[in-house]
């Protein structure tokens, strides 16, 4: 057996409207968008135009810097719109589904007679490269560089996040596939949350597994390699989620790349929360169709902590396997400071909630305060389980300290691990975009 | 509510920028948000936001200070007719109002003078009102003796207020206790009228025969004895400043703010263990001759401001160390600097109030040595692989 790492540090945010583990069936989206802003730090040139007819394997766009790494269609169709914000910046390349699916083939392949090489020649061919993420900086990885190692963190422990071992029933041996495919790249290491008996998460060979019990961020990679193999500044380590490792098994013993994704579907504002299957970009209409409670709601791709803010007829986001529904919270409360807060979620026991046990909240959006200086010290090390001072790394970025934000392990850490740091924060500070700040001017100067 | 709502929502556009009275925006936004939790929603980053703000954190403070507050009242009173002889002849009522009279006007003139601080600089600045103060204003006047003359209030506060906190960019900030810097400015600027050994009760007039006035600490550093019943002490019925003679009424504070987590208790056991420990070693090998050496370790940890002061001043977050680990080492040493100096310096019998602010400057220092100690960790590691 696996040794269990247990975390102590972390935060269960108790929100209404988890998913019973079942499916619900949807009439498929005609829609799909590739939204190059899923990529942090990507500079896209389209290859497609609109008009143009397109398989699903087709690329849309490519990386500028790297036009070997190809983001495709996820289903075949017409590109009818390439949708553009502020200075002309691509928002959305959206596709519109025929209806039949027309997919590349790339081949089937035995995984153990390929070289690294063939391996991140096929994966960059199929668009499945962008599966992977790059840390630091968790962006889209450069193919050309050499990894440490790869992460696959499989459990969530965020709001309301899909249960894998229920989404990975029926993929066992792609999962397994996929493993192996990423073991030819660098030593592959998975996660495995401690209470899962999962066989194919328990039972994955050619990896190593690490066995983790905890509250959220558990779950999150970052904190992960962290408690296994922290990142050095230089090194360079890729992350992948469950489903994409299931894709990719899928493709080279099947030659196609399933877009497929699992998702669930949650909030306090959805009527019957439960799994869907999709596929990656579609857009939410007909999801979240004659299923949302009320009428001023935050329709978020992604949980509640790190998620993207979108419309009912937004789009999934590329990475994303939740869509999560929360009240919108843009109302007055009379002396809200002041009363006894029963009913008020908080990881601070100044509101006399935390008297009343293990009960559900129904969270809004309200920032429940206004933005002040750092006050209140020690709350954020609270819910980050890693060898770090969250203050002071935060500190350094304000101050725009390259070298110490590097000693203090900015290379560790990307958004999602600190998101609790934010959710928790007295001062309201919006850590998140503080250390995306700092990962740019890093990007930047030390590349 | 509603109508209330209503009512500010109609005047709000004289206050945003273009309205006639855009020049107050600060001070209305502090009302406002005073009033009603702002409608603002998170944008970017997180979704969703824990209930807690830093108004929620400083009033509990504030409920915190109350028990301190009414029994310095109290005591306020009782001392008064104690000193005169006419304790027996007095009903609960008496006493209690007697102190009220003496301690309300204190508080209101800290809180005039520091929020009418704070709203012209935070109009100044273009910010928006800071709640900190909400705390400091209630922590000045408990520090001060009974009888203070108004005026002196006046001018501490805004010492504090200016030098000690908006200098530095206000609430979170600063590197001193503002409600220290108040303090330790009337010792030093008014020593006559604060010195710390005697604290006077009533206007002095027709006292009883015999009675200075003077202060538990002082007495003992005359005396080696302090003259009180140890339970008296516990209980709070000495002279003292206002908010500092009672032990049971700050351990109800304690108790408020550790349950609810707004104060580190590393902070406030390290203070009582470095005092406790501090004492106990003067008393094995202290000079026969120093009469504050031979004073029992009990003693120092009831007596003067070292319950206040562990409590109340030295669990500021701002000006604690912001590592955990730090917030030992800063409590040991505030504990064991306030008894260092009661004993080792004939000319000030109380120590808690210098030791705080010594140690509120070096809290950065200690947080450089935690933290480093991470740096070097990490850069270990890299030697490691080196290998």
């Amino acid at each position: 057996m696996s040794e269990v790492i247990k975390l102590k540090r972390g935060l269960d945010i108790r929100l209404a409207g988890r998913s019973e583990t079942v499916y619900a069936n949807v009439a498929p989206a005609e829609q799909y968008a590739i939204k190059p802003s899923d990529f942090k730090g990507l500079t896209p040139k389209m290859v497609a135009k609109v008009g143009d007819k397109v398989n699903a394997g087709d690329a849309l766009f490519v990386d500028k810097m790297h036009p070997e790494v190809r983001f495709v269609s996820p289903v075949s169709g017409e590109l009818i719109a390439v949708n553009r914000g502020e200075r002309r910046v691509i928002l959305e390349v959206v596709v519109k589904a025929d209806g039949n699916t027309t997919t590349c083939d790339f081949g089937k392949e035995d995984i153990q007679s390929l070289s690294r090489d063939q391996i991140i020649t096929k994966l960059l061919n199929s668009g499945a490269w962008t599966y992977f993420k790059q840390r630091p900086y968790n962006i889209v990885a450069d193919p050309q560089l050499d990894f440490k190692s790869i992460f696959v963190s499989t459990f969530d422990t965020a709001p309301l996040a899909p249960d894998y071992d229920f989404v990975i029933n029926g993929n066992e041996a792609n999962f397994q596939a996929g493993l192996d495919v990423l073991s030819k790249i660098a030593p592959t290491f998975i996660g495995v949350q401690a209470e899962s008996a999962n066989k194919a998460f328990n039972g994955a060979k050619g990896v190593t597994i690490t066995k983790f019990s905890g509250k959220h961020p558990s779950g999150c990679v970052g904190i992960q390699i962290n408690n296994v193999q922290p990142i050095n500044i230089g090194e360079r380590v890729l992350t992948i989620g469950v489903q994409e490792v299931v894709a990719i098994g899928k493709m080279f013993t099947t030659g196609i790349l399933d877009f497929g994704r699992i998702v669930v579907v949650c909030g306090s504002e959805i009527k019957k929360p439960a799994y869907i299957r999709t596929i990656v970009g579609a857009q939410l209409t007909n999801i979240l169709k004659d299923n949302i409670a009320s009428d001023n709601v935050r329709v978020i791709s992604g949980d509640v902590l790190t998620g993207t803010q979108t419309a009912t007829d937004g789009y999934l986001g590329y990475y994303d396997d939740q869509v999560s529904v929360i009240p919108e919270g843009n109302d007055y409360e009379f002396m809200g400071w002041a009363m006894p807060g029963f009913n008020k979620f908080s990881n601070h026991k100044t509101f006399l909630s935390w008297l009343t046990g293990n009960k559900s909240y129904k969270l809004d959006t309200n920032m429940h305060g206004e933005r002040r200086a750092f006050v209140v010290s020690g709350e954020l090390d609270e819910v980050l389980p890693m060898d770090i001072y969250p203050e002071f790394l935060f500190k350094a970025i304000m101050a725009q300290d390259i070298d110490k934000m590097i000693e203090l392990g900015i290379c560790e850490v990307v958004e999602e691990d600190i998101a609790l740091c934010e959710f928790v924060c007295t001062s309201k500070i919006p850590l998140q975009k503080i250390l995306r700040n700092g990962l740019n001017l890093m990007a930047v100067e030390v590349g | 509510m509603k109508a209330l709502r209503k009512y500010i929502d109609s005047v709000k556009p004289n206050f945003e920028e273009g309205g006639k009275f855009s020049w107050l925006r600060s001070t209305f936004g502090g009302f406002e948000t005073f009033l009603f939790t702002p409608n603002e929603v998170n944008k970017g980053g997180v979704h969703v936001r824990d209930a807690v703000d830093l108004k929620r954190t400083i009033i509990v403070v504030v409920l915190a200070l109350l028990p301190a507050l009414l029994f310095g009242m109290y005591n306020t009173g009782y001392q008064h007719f104690r000193m005169h002889g006419i304790l027996d002849a007095v009903t609960f009522g008496d006493i209690f109002w007697y102190g009220f009279v003496q301690v309300f006007p204190i508080i209101v003139v800290s809180y005039v003078v520091g929020l009418s601080i704070e709203f012209a600089v935070a109009q100044m600045r273009g910010h928006e009102i800071n709640e900190g103060f909400l705390a400091t204003g209630m922590l000045i006047p408990l520090v001060m003796p009974a009888d203070v003359p108004l005026w002196i209030v006046a001018v501490a506060t805004a010492f504090a207020v200016i030098f000690g906190k908006e200098v530095f960019g206000g609430t979170g900030m600063n590197l001193w206790n503002p409600a220290l810097i108040a303090r330790a400015f009337l010792f030093f600027a008014y020593p006559s009228k604060m010195s710390g050994d005697s604290v006077w009760y009533g206007n002095q007039v027709n006292v009883a025969d015999g009675f200075s006035g003077a202060t538990a600490l002082s007495v003992a550093n005359q005396t080696g004895s302090t003259g009180f019943d140890f339970m008296d002490q516990v209980y709070g019925f000495i002279p003292g400043s206002i908010g500092e003679t009672s032990v049971i009424a700050i351990a109800l504070g304690a108790l408020l703010m550790l349950c609810t987590g707004v104060a580190s208790w590393k902070t406030m056991f390290s203070v009582f263990i470095g005092g406790a420990l501090t004492a106990y070693l003067f008393n094995q090998f202290g000079a026969e001759s120093n009469n504050m050496a031979q004073l029992c370790w009990c003693d120092h940890l009831v007596l003067g401001g070292f319950c206040f002061g562990a409590v109340f001043m030295a669990t500021d977050p701002v000006t604690s160390p912001r590592t955990e680990s730090g917030k030992y080492i800063y409590g040991f040493l505030i504990g064991a600097m306030a008894i260092i100096i009661r004993v080792l310096n004939p000319g000030y019998p109380e120590g808690m109030m210098l030791a705080i602010l010594l140690l509120n400057t070096f809290a950065p220092l200690i947080d450089n040595i935690i933290v480093g100690r991470n740096i070097s960790r990490r850069k270990n590691r890299v030697k490691q692989i080196a290998k």
